[in-house]
């Protein structure tokens, strides 16, 4: 089962990383980006299962906290920095 | 599982995520949108991050996440909002180009000469201490990481050291940052 999910969250990771590619707009991108942050919380914590060390667990969460704090940066930049004249909608 | 399989189903991971990250570093390299590139650049540091953590090096592994996915990704966006967003199209000069290659290959060919990954002959193995390290993290500091163990309690005092200096270069930094501001809000004002 373990391993069914490990092949999830590969491949998951590796349509975030063309989506993060190719993606149009800024937001594909950054979306991408934090997803690609969820996926590596997951991969730790499945891998922590699969090799039957569930206390990398602990692990993962910190690494969600981390990720949390870089798309609120990204973000923030993208709604007050000079990037939003090119997206389209933002004031 | 068995302890085989496990390490070869962990092998096969560590692969596909190798080739995750060259292609994310090709895809790095061709992007002209420097948005996209820094954005690319931060998964970048979370697949090294994740590969640090399946070969066992989760100090490692936490530091690259932390400076390469998170601080880096930042001061990138800053430096982006104070230059142009897009890359300028530039000739292909040959020059460096045969550099960075050499340089690669330099890299690559030093690689040959070290240990195999995990391999018990290595000089790491032969160490006198080997053995005080490996059973008094068990015992002694009750931790699941030699690797922890190691920077945590037995180079505690480096390790704090190391803090302290990180710590006085950032108030370093931010007396430097504050201080200026204070006097350029004052030269705006009046005359010099």
């Amino acid at each position: 089962m373990f391993v069914a999910a490990m092949v999830g969250v590969l491949v998951t990771m590796f349509l975030a990383l063309v989506r993060a590619a190719l993606g149009p707009t800024v937001f594909d991108r950054i979306l991408a980006a934090n997803m690609f942050g969820t996926k590596t919380v997951l991969l730790i914590a499945v891998a922590g299962f699969l090799t039957e060390r569930p206390d990398w667990l602990d692990l993962a969460i910190v690494y969600a906290l981390v990720n949390f704090a870089g798309t609120i940066a990204v973000a923030k930049f993208c709604r007050f920095g000079n990037l939003a004249d090119d997206v389209g909608g933002a004031e | 599982m068995s302890a085989k399989q496990q390490t070869s189903g962990l092998a096969m991971i560590e692969l596909i995520l190798f080739v995750l990250l060259v292609a994310t570093a090709v895809v790095v390299a061709r992007l002209r949108d420097l948005f996209a590139a820094v954005m690319l650049t931060g998964i970048f540091s979370l697949v090294s991050a994740g590969l640090f953590t399946l070969m066992d090096a989760v100090d490692v592994a936490f530091t690259e996440a932390a400076v390469g996915a998170g601080i880096s990704t930042i001061l990138m966006l800053g430096t982006l909002s104070l230059t142009a967003r897009r890359e300028e199209q530039q000739p292909v000069r040959l020059l460096p180009f045969l550099v960075v290659i050499l340089v690669g290959g330099a890299l690559i060919a030093g690689t040959v000469d070290m240990p195999a990954y995990g391999a018990l002959e290595a000089p790491i193995h032969q160490h006198p201490m080997y053995n005080e390290f490996i059973t008094g993290t068990e015992q002694k500091v009750h931790l699941p990481n030699v690797v922890t163990a190691v920077l945590a309690s037995y180079r505690g005092y480096d390790t704090f050291g190391e803090t302290t200096v990180v710590f006085a270069a950032a108030i370093g930094v931010f007396l430097v940052l504050g201080g200026r501001r204070k006097k350029s809000a004052k030269i705006d004002g009046g005359t010099p």
